[in-house]
């Protein structure tokens, strides 16, 4: 059979929304039993070690779990809405994976098969999806009818607004010094010297990796900053009313946005799919051993990000709610505007 | 593969546009314009215009939106009812608005063959995007006008606050 | 291939059906949404015109007309805020203190 461009275009672009899909659920579920796992170490107990060696079917007992409890719908929610806010988080939290670049460049009939989609506004394309994720959250909580639901979904939605600026002025820098908006280029543009060249480290940006790191905790809704789900206050937030697979999917859309931001911290400051020794040590090994080699780097790096999630959550305490705002407008907003002030200051400079 | 495109989210944006006009309920009406603005952002890209496409679905639809949202959710805003005021503006307002919309199309069609064709544009896999173009004539040419708006955001956010914040 | 003028009588429609929701509605909060709507409508316009003479000033108008349309979203909703406040209420028939 023979295949005409467009048609082969179409067909790898399809197989590579399904198993990047597969992939990232997979990866949420297992973050999950990660974090329990790495919480229960760090609090001196074993975590879920029962289902499979090292419970390692944990997530699939736990998804057939949520699968077969019933559905639940009060009797006073607002249906459509209702029904239409988890599908929404976990949409918006899943979408945004296909403009990441999880490897270098590799291309089999000039389609590029480590990136579902290479586009030149990568970085505006995440940040747009995630602000549409708000709705979901912002919907839940005033469809349910419920005084902690609307609670919680109205810190949550205030709290991601206004981390929103502070996340998007973090990285001004890196794509000043990029110039480009596209995610394989800021990608490209830290290869050379190993981790030296990495913004992180060469490009002095890690003001605006902690920043950017802050605010993407307030952005997903974790610890330090979970007002929204904090159970001392608001029974379980925004999410009290759903129950059985709607519940799952605000579950997944919360992990799903955690891998999200991890993807997005390891592209933008450490050097995405590219080795710190990079430059230093020749490439070796056949093709495909160059070819995976750059996404187990990636995946090292996410793998990172996501322990380094898990723990803060385990180390850090609550914020009060004025202290998550004060933090928020009059801390990190002000050091993300002097960050690009610095960092535009060396560049005209330096040329 | 641009006319089943234009019309697909066009033909999202009316719909969305008339169920903004016959919802009640105002959070109804919210959700239909965010709609309509994420299929404009579709057309504004087949147009060629993909920072603004990317724009419009952050400033628009990611924040002025959601402090819409926020605020019906914030005052509790119930579904809207029908008074006398009401039943005086349709019967004048459905008219004068199918008027105007008459008039504009008929001058847009009739003066349609000067206006050309448009191409499908801003393929999102061009190496480069029009936002260097966009910002070197935001930077240059119009700055001071660039500088007018921060000053006139800055001016709202004042106001926002003076306004909003409550009476000792 | 599509006719400028499609997206033009496009914009039409939603600014016609943003003056008629315009009209029609009695809550303060869904008037400034259909003003929202009609704004919409306008940028169309620019960017499609926009691309029919292949210049970028028409998208740097409809730049400025978001940052305008962000800024008066902002004060108005803090106007309708404070309206809601001393009166109780969003219905604009009930808001006629000034009518002598």
């Amino acid at each position: 059979m023979h295949l005409s461009d467009f048609q082969l275009f179409v067909l790898i672009t399809i197989i590579k929304i399904a198993v990047v899909l597969v992939i990232t659920l997979t990866a949420v579920a297992y973050t999950v039993l990660l974090e329990r796992k790495v919480i229960g170490r760090i609090q001196n107990r074993w975590g879920p070690s029962r289902v499979g060696p090292f419970g390692l079917l944990q997530p699939l007992a736990d998804g057939i779990k949520l699968f077969l409890k019933e559905d639940l719908m009060p009797m006073s929610v607002e249906r459509p809405l209702f029904v239409a806010a988890p599908v929404i988080a976990l949409a918006c939290a899943l979408v945004s994976v296909a403009v990441v670049p999880f490897g270098q460049t590799f291309k089999i009939r000039g389609v590029d098969i480590f990136e579902v989609s290479n586009v030149n506004i990568g970085l505006l394309v995440i940040l747009g999806i995630t602000s549409i994720g708000v709705y979901g959250i912002a919907l839940s909580g005033w469809s349910s009818n419920n005084k902690y639901s609307l609670m919680g979904s109205l810190r949550a939605s205030s709290q991601v607004i206004s981390y929103e600026l502070a996340l998007g002025l973090s990285l001004v820098g890196v794509v000043l010094r990029a110039g480009s908006l596209n995610l394989r280029d800021i990608v490209n543009s830290q290869i050379g010297h190993g981790f030296l060249s990495w913004n992180f480290f060469g490009g002095l940006q890690f003001v605006g990796f902690f920043i950017y790191i802050m605010a993407a905790y307030a952005e997903t809704n974790r610890a330090p900053f979970d007002l929204p789900e904090a159970e001392s206050e608001l029974v379980a937030g925004y999410h009290t009313e759903y129950s059985s697979m709607k519940f799952a999917m605000f579950f997944m859309a919360e992990y799903a946005n955690m891998l999200t931001v991890s993807c997005v911290a390891t592209l933008l400051f450490f050097g995405g799919a590219s080795s710190p020794f990079e430059g230093w040590i020749p490439a070796f090994g056949p093709t495909w051993l160059q070819a995976i080699l750059p996404i187990f780097w990636f995946v090292a790096k996410v793998f990172s990000f996501l322990f380094l999630y898990i723990w803060v959550r385990a180390t850090l305490p609550r914020f009060r709610y004025d202290q998550l705002m004060s933090f928020g407008w009059k801390f990190l907003l002000p050091l993300a505007m002097a960050n690009i002030l610095a960092t535009s200051l060396v560049m005209a400079l330096r040329s | 593969m641009h006319l089943a495109l234009f019309f697909i989210f066009g033909g999202l944006a009316v719909l969305a546009a008339l169920n903004l006009l016959l919802q009640r309920h105002p959070i109804n009406s919210a959700l239909s314009l965010v709609v309509v603005m994420m299929s404009l952002a579709v057309l504004y890209w087949s147009l060629g215009a993909e920072f603004l496409a990317a724009a419009q679905i952050i400033v628009y639809s990611g924040a002025v939106m959601v402090l819409f949202v926020f605020v019906i959710m914030l005052l509790n805003a119930g579904e809207e009812e029908r008074t006398r005021g009401s039943k005086i503006a349709s019967i004048a307002g459905f008219p004068g608005a199918a008027a105007i919309f008459c008039l504009l199309s008929f001058v847009f069609l009739s003066e349609g063959h000067k206006l050309g064709l448009s191409h499908l544009g801003g393929s999102l896999d061009e190496a480069s995007s029009n936002i260097s173009q966009i910002s070197s004539l935001l930077f240059t040419d119009l700055l001071l006008p660039f500088e007018v708006t921060s000053v006139l955001i800055l001016v709202a956010i004042l106001g926002a606050v003076v306004l909003a914040k409550k009476e000792r | 291939m599509v006719p400028i003028s499609y997206y033009l009588v496009l914009a039409a429609i939603l600014f016609s059906l943003g003056i008629a929701a315009y009209l029609v509605k009695r809550n303060v909060i869904t008037i400034f949404i259909s003003i929202e709507l009609m704004l919409n409508a306008v940028n169309l316009t620019f960017i499609a015109f926009a691309h029919q003479w292949n210049k970028l000033n028409g998208q740097i108008f409809v730049f400025f007309v978001m940052v305008v349309a962000a800024a008066e979203a902002a004060v108005g909703l803090a106007i309708i805020i404070a309206l809601f406040r001393s009166r109780q209420t969003l219905n604009v028939d009930q808001v006629n203190l000034l009518k002598g």
